[in-house]
């Protein structure tokens, strides 16, 4: 059994302006031990999704469907008080900017020391020793100092480290972390993301990264999942995604992105590859498949029939009616 | 730390001696010739001028202030004019009405305007939520003294549960004391509710949609302690700041409450020395309660340091 | 020489200091020494990326150059006149010349002004248009520069995307026909496929009307992509400069070194060896004396804690500032071979 099986999720947002559709029918799972990279872009409804896995949209227009199963029970069904003691325990998060997802009037210690007394059931002192531990652990120096500060004395990338400590505090199953490299320096993020890989092989946990630099994903992840308009495009092993992409949007992304060592090669600079149009608004109903008005490839089948995700290859999938062949790198412009 | 305290601390120094100087100008300048209404309507021109000399009102401003203050910082707040008492001794007649008064009132107001004001932000939009903005938009907005007589039609006159006016000291019992200030409290509280409890609400709501209550939420952490610790403490300063600056109003307010109920406090003392242009008590209470705001918007920023440490370091 | 190849914009010796406590009851004086002795020039239509991390300074001096925020001390000059020093009157005209490009297309366009006069404003205010019509026209034709519709003269920013809202800034900034255009993260904020429209248009732009930029950005590959030259700085000091292929292929400088071998590389295949760099980036505030990239350097020795390096120009063609570079010890590594293939 998957230790997350996500089957036809759907969250809306209704507005005044009509219903945001931000996740769209989306279906996959992840196993123990696995990290999954999910990518997207601005409006693909990833962190919506993370969001609605951790039940932590509560806004009365805020519509969620579907079957999220976590170890077999159903989330969306859960009551509150049970999903209570899931997150933080079972399954946690870490969030994009460690600037602002620290309580700012409150010390690291007692940050980190609440989940622990909270699930585990350990008293202040208890948990204050595991806190220290888990600091160092994470690579904070002087931990036994370190836990008496305020966030505002720590650096972004020491909050970083402090947001994964708490998620890791209880061991989790899983954990969700949502482009939590994107607002650190390069060097920062490299020593953020050395760290994460090594703390998954420790503390053995499955790990959904939400981000959307694909070299992020190459470093770090074994499957990938591609988003766009709140639904899964592309699913495969890491290797498989970038040597051989299948759908039209990925092998766009993929000549989309600037990468190190184009001054290597000689001649003039090549333009980038420009994916034509924009992200379909979610407010609308999408008939069809929906990166349907921005592909080369696509004819009136595609216009009117959603694709199904299929299987292409041994766990290779694509929603697409005209998938790109295998073994082509690059996308005919 | 200790040098945010220092700091705030000697920068009091300053505004309280700013505060005596307009405290004593105000009345210097204000028309109306106390010499005049002392002496009488029939005096002649040379008793007046006598009694001018007598009170020292013929001598110049600086070194009128000058003096004035020296007495001041000597616990010398002058003599009054009509009654021949210390102003002191007359303060210190009045002092318990209103300070009882004045007390009761700021805790009324703010165990019954955090409390609402946190319901209706984590209610935001709820028929709670309307309700409560409802009362507090006529809290503010309904003239102190017109709730002040309303609830005494209401509750003293027609209901007879409390009585209609006066003040009873505690040493002639608890009950009394408490029953004679419960209306009046009531209606000075009224303004000062309406105003703590619409910027908890506001100051609630912008906190309960920053990323680290999410972040406390996804750590599996009950609502309460949600919304008790981790939000309302950092709502704590802006609460404070208003608590402290609305407190002026609340002094304001205080002077037309005792007028309604009679309550022989500061504020009907001042309201008499003002008709009567009896400068050395209206200097005296005015630089008390001045001095009074100043010190409690003081220790609201010391406060500041213990809800907000980025404030200490 | 002729005009062509004397230098636009040359910065002398800037340095940007800010005091942050008045030092009163601490003690010392806390200065910020966000720019520290910059040495930088620009030709005309040459694109200069400046590269580095939070706290470098990039941001800074590229405000310093446009006028946003008086310098310290050094110069700056613009066709060989000062510009640094300048009356607010004298100023306005610089300002027609050297232009900027924000990193947040959302909060850089006032959300009450049409097209027209967001476009328009610069125009109208450098008195490059007489009358409604040319106006219009004028502001058409940055718009199809920029590859927008020409019909959206009406509409306000919201009705755009980011990727539409960031060539609208693009379009403002072209309007007084600038000899520079500074880009202060112009494509961070911007999503993958939206970056690269963004970033051709901005190279089709420079070939097109000998535009000369300058390229702030944290992000490496993007600068490779677009740059001619690369000015690597950490912590207020440039600790690498030279030409594109210089620095991408034969990196010198430690901490260019590590800061290449942090990107990812969208390549699951690729396994290289990173460099990765212990500890934070230390404060700019009252900088210890010697190499700034002591704390944080795999090479630092005893010469680097006293003294200062100075950027010394390499066999590579680039400038470094590096002692072990300068002493010639400095452990040879061109960039790992692009089909290096060692199993995870």
């Amino acid at each position: 059994m998957p230790l997350l099986d996500v089957d036809d999720l759907h969250t809306a947002f209704r507005t005044r302006f009509g219903t945001v559709r931000a996740v769209n029918g989306l279906s996959f799972s992840i196993e123990q031990d696995e990290t999954v990279a999910i990518v997207g872009e601005s409006g693909s409804g990833k962190s919506v999704m993370a969001l609605s896995i951790m039940r932590l949209l509560r806004a009365a227009n805020i519509e969620a469907r579907g079957q999220v199963r976590f170890q077999g029970r159903n989330l969306l069904e859960l009551p509150e008080r049970e999903m209570r003691r899931l997150r933080g325990k079972d399954i946690s998060m870490v969030f994009q900017e460690p600037m602002t997802s620290l309580n700012p009037v409150l010390t690291v210690k007692r940050q980190i020391n609440e989940t622990l007394m909270l699930h585990e059931g350990l008293s202040w002192n208890e948990a204050t020793d595991r806190s220290i531990e888990l600091l160092r652990i994470v690579g904070i120096p002087a931990p036994e100092r370190r836990v008496r500060d305020y966030p505002h004395q720590l650096s972004g990338g020491m909050r970083q480290r402090v947001m994964i400590a708490i998620a890791l505090a209880c061991s989790p199953n899983l954990l969700i972390a949502d482009e939590p490299t994107t607002a650190l320096d390069v060097t920062i993020q490299a020593q953020v993301l050395e760290l994460m890989w090594q703390l998954k092989k420790k503390f053995r946990s499955a790990v959904m990264l939400i981000t959307h630099d694909l070299g992020v994903v190459a470093e770090v992840a074994d499957r990938v999942i591609v988003m766009y308009a709140g639904r899964a495009v592309e699913m495969a092993d890491v290797k498989n995604l970038f040597k051989n992409p299948r759908h039209h949007y990925t092998g766009g992304l993929l000549n989309a992105i600037p990468k190190l060592g184009s001054s290597l090669t000689e001649g003039p600079r090549q333009p980038l590859y420009e994916i034509p149009g924009n992200v379909p608004s979610l407010r609308q109903n999408i008939v069809g498949c929906a990166f349907a008005p921005r592909c080369a490839a696509a004819t009136q089948v595609c216009r009117e029939i959603g694709p199904t995700m299929d299987e292409l290859a041994p766990r290779h999938f694509a929603a697409c009616h005209h998938p790109l062949d295998a073994g082509l790198i690059k996308v005919r412009q | 730390m200790w040098t945010y305290v220092l700091k705030r601390l000697l920068t009091t120094i300053p505004v309280i001696v700013v505060v005596a100087f307009i405290v004593f100008s105000i009345l210097y300048a204000t028309p109306g010739d106390p010499a005049l209404i002392l002496a009488g309507d029939n005096a002649t021109p040379q008793q007046v001028e006598e009694v001018r000399q007598r009170l020292g009102l013929d001598k110049d401003f600086i070194s009128r202030f000058y003096e004035w203050s020296g007495s001041v910082l000597a616990g010398d707040l002058g003599t009054s004019l009509y009654t021949r008492l210390p102003v002191v001794t007359l303060i210190g007649q009045r002092l318990l009405p209103t300070v009882s008064l004045v007390v009761l009132t700021f805790l009324i107001a703010i165990f019954v305007a955090v409390p609402l004001g946190v319901v209706a932000a984590t209610r935001h939009g709820s028929w709670v939520d309307r309700l409560g903005m409802i009362v507090s938009v006529l809290g503010f907005s309904v003239p102190v003294f017109v709730v002040g007589y309303v609830l005494a039609y209401t509750f003293a006159l027609k209901l007879g549960w409390l009585p209609v006016q006066g003040f009873a000291s505690p040493q002639n019992g608890i009950w009394p004391f408490i029953s004679s200030l419960i209306l009046p409290s009531t209606a000075l509280a009224s303004l000062y509710v309406a105003l703590i409890s619409r910027i908890t609400r506001s100051a609630m709501l912008e906190v309960l949609g920053q990323d680290y209550i999410r972040t406390a939420r996804a750590k599996g952490l009950g609502e309460m302690i949600v919304v008790f610790l981790h939000a309302l403490k950092n709502a704590a300063v802006p609460i404070s700041t208003v608590i402290g600056l609305g407190f002026a109003s609340l002094l304001g307010g205080a002077v037309v409450i005792e007028t309604v109920f009679s309550i022989p406090g500061l504020g009907l003392l001042m309201v008499t020395s003002i008709l009567s242009r009896d400068y050395p008590v209206i200097q005296g209470v005015l630089l008390l309660s001045s001095i009074t705001y100043v010190i409690l918007n003081l220790l609201i920023d010391l406060l500041y340091g213990l809800f907000d440490p980025r404030i200490r370091y | 020489m002729n005009e062509s190849t004397a230098p636009l914009l040359e910065v002398r010796r800037l340095k940007k200091h800010f005091a942050l406590s008045s030092g009163f009851l601490t003690g010392t004086q806390q200065v910020v020494h966000a720019v520290d002795g910059i040495d930088l020039a620009i030709r005309r239509g040459e694109a200069i990326a400046l590269v580095g991390e939070s706290g470098c300074g990039k941001s800074t001096l590229g405000r310093s150059i446009l006028g946003l925020t008086p310098v310290t001390s050094g110069e700056i000059l613009l066709q060989g006149e000062r510009i640094d020093n300048l009356s607010q009157s004298a100023m306005r005209d610089m300002r027609r010349r050297i232009q900027i490009v924000f990193q947040d297309p959302f909060s850089s366009l006032n959300p009450r002004m049409r097209v027209r006069n967001i476009i328009g404003e610069p125009l109208r205010n450098f008195k490059l248009v007489k009358g409604r019509k040319q106006l219009d026209q004028r502001v058409a034709e940055l718009l199809e520069l920029v590859h927008l519709p020409p019909d959206v003269l009406e509409r306000f920013p919201h009705e755009f995307s980011g990727g539409q809202r960031q060539r609208l800034c693009i379009a403002r900034a072209l309007a007084t026909h600038p000899d520079l255009i500074v880009f202060d993260e112009a494509v961070s904020a911007l999503d993958v496929s939206v970056k690269a429209q963004v970033l051709n248009l901005l190279a089709e732009l420079q070939a097109r009307l000998g535009l000369a930029m300058l390229f702030i950005s944290h992000d490496l590959a993007v600068v490779e992509h677009l740059a001619d030259r690369v000015v690597v700085m950490y912590l207020g000091k440039i600790a690498e400069i030279g030409p594109r292929r210089s620095v991408f292929t034969h990196p010198t400088h430690p901490y260019t070194r590590a800061l290449l071998s942090a990107v990812p590389i969208p390549d699951p295949q690729i396994r290289r060896e990173r460099i990765i760099l212990s500890g934070d980036t230390p404060s700019p505030i009252n900088p210890a004396p010697g190499c700034r990239f002591k704390t944080r350097c795999p090479y630092a020795f005893d010469r680097c804690q006293r003294e200062e390096p100075a950027l010394l120009v390499q066999p590579t063609g680039q400038a470094v500032a590096c002692h072990l570079v300068a002493e010639g010890r400095m452990p040879a590594a061109g960039r790992p071979p692009a089909e290096a293939s060692l199993a995870r």
